[in-house]
């Protein structure tokens, strides 16, 4: 086997470069190393302006995503001898604004997400001395795998829908939100309606399902889109069938 | 209270899910009956005079033409989708929804025209 891999890189540096241009390295090919290993290599012994973002090195902190050879991947999760010969070709997430090099700006996410309030609401709050809000393995397991995400970006990089439309809230945020609308401690689903199903909500999404396909912590934000759909057309039917009993329904679990 | 916008869109993603649905689990079943299983005979097919009095059974009549139904709305949604994204014609949304939505009603009323009178 060869002692050696080419990265292919992405470079912007603003003031420097006018667009992005691609720069190789050869960095060694070691059977344990990740593409996040062959990047560190890179910036401590060939090019210490180069630029990216990690924490973690586990696949738990979601810092460290980016395109490799064409796919969303965490670089941290994604290894150098999976794409020998090589050379491997990595480039910033897609769909998000480049700061410099691989590290991109993640502020449209950052606004929307509190936008769904993902945290648990509760009406009245009850005093600690009450004990635990308790819940059974059921309960929980409707909501947990939906708690798994690192706000990583790869299902954002990934969506066709979110390059189409920027508006669109996301597969992360719907599926954060759910995430708290199925735990039986939260009574905020009505406060995160209005936001979940606008048209720049769920409704945008077209089930293509690329943002489940490349999650890597196993969350499908695909399908809690789809359950979410499910939920906003039964309620405005609802509504639409029998205005008034829903209407009231409404007013007295908002309050 | 309620500041939200009222929308089709809940309804026809309704008619296109269920569509999809329906679709999924009937078509299947006839193809394989009608298609293979009755011409080659790995089943004996029913005469025509049972299938005619099947057909005029008001119940049949209903079932096939939700099944024509449905399947046309999830037809309509899904392709009005592929024209705004995949083809990128969004600007012409309009015309692309009377076109998809507008199709699918004409399909429904020559389905219940020919569900009808056979």
């Amino acid at each position: 086997m060869a002692t050696e891999i080419t990265l292919e890189v992405a470079r912007y540096r603003p003031g420097v470069d006018s667009e992005p241009v691609m720069q190789s390295y050869q960095v060694p090919l070691r059977e344990h190393w990740a593409i996040l290993d062959g990047l560190t290599y890179v910036k401590d012994h060939l090019d210490g302006t180069l630029s990216f973002r990690w924490s973690c090195r586990m696949g738990i902190c979601g810092s460290c995503g980016m395109t490799v050879n064409g796919e969303p991947q965490l670089s941290c999760a994604t290894f150098l001898t999976d794409y020998a010969p090589g050379p491997i070709r990595v480039e910033p997430l897609h769909n998000f604004p480049v700061v410099r090099d691989l590290v991109v700006d993640i502020d449209d996410f950052m606004t929307k997400l509190p936008k769904v309030k993902p945290w648990v609401v509760r009406e009245v709050q009850s005093p600690v001395e009450e004990g635990e809000y308790l819940q059974t393995p059921e309960e929980l397991d409707e909501y947990q795998q939906f708690s798994m995400c690192i706000n990583c970006m790869l299902c954002y990089s990934a969506c066709p829908v979110y390059s189409l439309e920027p508006d669109f809230l996301g597969p992360a945020a719907i599926a954060l939100a759910q995430r708290y609308n199925l735990d039986s401690r939260d009574e905020g689903a009505d406060e995160r309606r209005d936001v979940l199903s606008s048209p720049e909500g769920v409704w945008a999404c077209t089930f293509v399902g690329e943002c489940s396909a490349v999650c890597p912590k196993g969350v499908d934000p695909a399908g809690a889109i789809q359950r979410y759909k499910l939920t906003a057309a039964t309620q405005s039917i609802k509504e639409l069938l029998m205005p008034r009993i829903s209407r009231r329904l409404n007013s007295r679990s908002q309050g | 209270m309620n500041h939200r916008r009222s929308s089709p869109e809940p309804l026809l993603w309704m008619l296109f899910s269920s569509g999809g649905m329906v679709a999924a689990l009937m078509v299947p079943i006839l193809l394989f009956l009608f298609g293979i299983a009755f011409p080659v005979g790995l089943l004996s097919a029913p005469s025509h005079a049972h299938l005619y009095a099947v057909l005029h059974n008001p119940l049949t009549r209903l079932v096939l033409f939700g099944l024509c139904a449905l399947a046309l709305f999830h037809w309509a949604h899904r392709f009005r989708y592929t024209l705004y994204d995949g083809l990128q014609l969004k600007r012409y949304a309009v015309p692309i929804v009377v076109l998809c939505y507008g199709g699918a009603v004409v399909g429904c009323v020559i389905a219940a025209g020919l569900l009808l009178t056979v």
